[in-house]
């Protein structure tokens, strides 16, 4: 089965370097009499970089210092999550403002919920999402401690770490996440086939 | 009594009759609240106009809305004419609202594995030599099929077409120095969301551009004000609005809205980084909710695709029994929405007209069936792109013909 092959190979690279149907910036403007540089903008400084530099790499790049794990996590998700995301895996009978993100079936189930224990391919996307843009109400509140807390509480309630597991900048791009497995690169390439 | 109904409906033009019957009731209010009263005339030729004024105003007559749901907004496909979108018209599709940036505060910093991180302000961007193109963006969740009493709006209004201006990332890559390593870009938007996707770098030496102006002025507020990433032919998602960062690296960064949103189920497998928006159309009229007469149609609609141009589009008025070309309207741009129109002389029998648009990669729109039978049961919502069929009934009654498959 031809996506079996996809499997195994990095779809890091796979991605990057996929034809395309031919360079277009060529056709929308000529660059042949321009200087080297404009000398239009400025030297951003550490500080601007820093203040803005929030977000977090698979391999970790990007986490803060600090620490949590998911018995001071769900006091906080209680708190300042709950109201809009619930806290059961089960359906609710209300519809919530948020996506429920919870699963008790880690790795199967897909059909049903796809939440964090079955569908999200790295740990630290939890981290980075939540700490960019929830709560959904006041984004951007969270201290470090909070983000790594309630990542590691809904890592728990997903049966991928236990209750005293501590996250930090090393623990959590290391943990494996069941759905990785299952995530490959788009293999369309335009022409004739239907993919 | 009969005299002035048909001036009106001669006044309201046959495509946009649909669009103005939603809003029959309130018909008489809006003219009075638009026009004053002592102006509104059955004889204009006797009365003189408003003089000429500062921002011009649609015609009291003209009723086009988007559509909105909490999450998003359509376009109405079935009232437009030509390939443009109005800016007002545009759809939207954002996670946590429209951000109010003021354009004198605005910077975009561009850093990460770059020789010389720099930051532009929007009077800078402006500096640089400046591109416009037309080409089309289109949500990649963008199909509904539940019912029959669907209009093309409702079906598949997540897609606008403008033309933008703004300067080519490749000018300002040239600029920062990206290094040769880099292979992916991370864009970060400015809204409560603080929306990020990763980038190929090679969309950048593509075509890729960041764009401050639609349609001749500066971009909506909705559509990224003021100045939004432009990855023509891609996902909308990627086109990251109100643009605040972006961040060169050797890898993507996996981002929400790479993997847990914006992939798919395909087979036992899941599908990321689904950049290009495969060919499509949709007949816009005639559509649900017109009523059509017995005679000469002027089928019409639009087609595009993310790859490249389009090549042809078919339409088929026997239920896709048979197919023939339709006519393009020239210039047909590169990853452009474009118009086609077929003449046909409908007989007043029941049947199912349908389009389908074949791009200049050689990709054929698929049915349904097609896409499920390469994807799977399973296969979500993400990037559908069927064939669609209106149904003709006897009456002259079109309705949509719902296409099932969960
Ligand atoms: C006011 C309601 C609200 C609150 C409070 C809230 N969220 Fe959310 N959350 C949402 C909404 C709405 C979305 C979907 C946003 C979108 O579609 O982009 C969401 C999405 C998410 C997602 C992504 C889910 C997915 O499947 O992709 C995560 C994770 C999340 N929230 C975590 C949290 C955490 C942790 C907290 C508490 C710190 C929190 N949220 C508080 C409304 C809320």
């Amino acid at each position: 089965m031809r996506l079996k092959t996809y499997i195994v190979l990095s779809y890091i690279t796979l991605a990057a370097c996929k034809p395309t149907t031919g360079s277009h910036t060529a056709l929308l403007q000529d660059t042949g009499s321009w200087p080297a540089s404009f000398h239009i903008g400025r030297r951003a400084t550490l500080a601007e970089i820093n203040a803005l530099d929030i977000d977090i790499r698979p391999d970790g790049k990007g986490l803060p210092p600090g620490q949590g794990n998911a018995l001071s996590g769900q006091t906080i998700y209680t708190a300042k999550c709950a109201a809009c995301h619930g806290t059961g895996t089960a359906a609710m009978n209300v519809q919530l403002p948020g996506p429920a993100l919870m699963n008790d079936s880690a790795g199967a189930n897909r059909k049903k919920l796809r939440t964090i224990g079955n569908y999200w391919p790295y740990a630290t996307t939890i981290f980075d999402y939540i700490r960019r843009s929830m709560p959904y109400n006041a984004p951007g509140t969270l201290t470090p401690d909070e983000v790594y807390s309630i990542t590691a509480y809904l890592l728990y309630a997903n049966r991928i770490i236990d209750q005293q597991t501590m996250m930090n900048a090393a623990s959590l791009p290391a943990v494996e996440m069941p759905a990785k497995k299952l995530f490959i690169a788009d293999d369309r390439q335009g022409g004739p086939e239907i993919r | 009594m009969n005299k002035r109904k048909i001036s009106r409906r001669t006044l309201l033009g046959g495509a946009a009759t649909a669009a103005v019957m939603l809003f029959k009731s309130s018909y008489g209010r809006m003219i009075q609240t638009a026009i004053p009263e002592s102006l509104y005339t059955d004889d204009p030729t006797k009365v003189v106009g408003p003089p000429p004024g500062a921002v011009g105003a649609r015609s009291p007559f003209e009723h086009p809305v988007k559509k909105a749901s909490d999450t998003s907004s359509r376009t109405p496909l079935q009232d437009l004419y030509g390939t443009i979108t109005p800016a007002d018209l545009h759809y939207e599709r954002h996670h946590a609202g429209v951000p109010v940036i003021d354009p004198h505060k605005y910077e975009l910093l561009i850093h990460g594995m770059v020789d010389k991180p720099m930051v532009f302000t929007l009077a800078d961007l402006k500096r640089f030599p400046s591109v416009s193109r037309t080409c089309f963006l289109e949500c990649s969740g963008n199909f509904r099929s539940n019912k029959e009493t669907l209009t093309p709006q409702e079906i598949c209004g997540l897609t606008s077409q403008s033309e933008w201006t703004g300067v080519m990332l490749t000018t300002l890559f040239r600029e920062v120095g990206v290094q040769p390593r880099a292979s992916w870009f991370l864009a970060e938007g400015g809204d409560a969301a603080v929306m990020t996707r990763s980038v190929p770098v090679r969309k950048a030496w593509d075509d890729a551009m960041i764009v401050y102006a639609q349609n001749g002025e500066a971009i909506r507020p909705e559509q990224g004000y003021p100045a939004r990433l432009l990855l023509p032919g891609w996902e909308g998602n990627t086109n990251v609005k109100w643009l605040r960062r972006l961040e060169l690296s050797d890898q993507p960064f996996m981002t929400r809205e790479e993997t847990s949103r914006y992939t798919y189920p395909v087979k036992d497998r899941i599908r990321q980084f689904s950049f290009e928006m495969d060919a499509r159309s949709i007949i816009t009229f005639p559509a649900f909710p017109q009523q059509v007469e017995k005679g000469w149609i002027e089928i019409r609609g639009i087609a595009w695709s993310g790859w490249g141009k389009i090549a042809q589009v078919e339409v088929s008025t026997n239920a896709g029994k048979t197919w023939q070309p339709a006519r393009l309207q020239e210039p047909v741009l590169d990853k452009a929405h474009t118009a086609f129109r077929y003449l046909w002389q409908w007989n007043g029998e029941t049947t199912e007209i349908l389009s389908r648009a074949t791009d200049e990669t050689g990709y054929t729109q698929p049915t349904i069936q097609q896409l499920l039978n390469a994807r799977g049961a399973d296969m979500g919502g993400y990037h559908l792109n069927p064939v669609t069929a209106w149904v003709i009934q006897r009456d002259g009654k079109v309705l949509f013909r719902p296409e099932k498959w969960k």
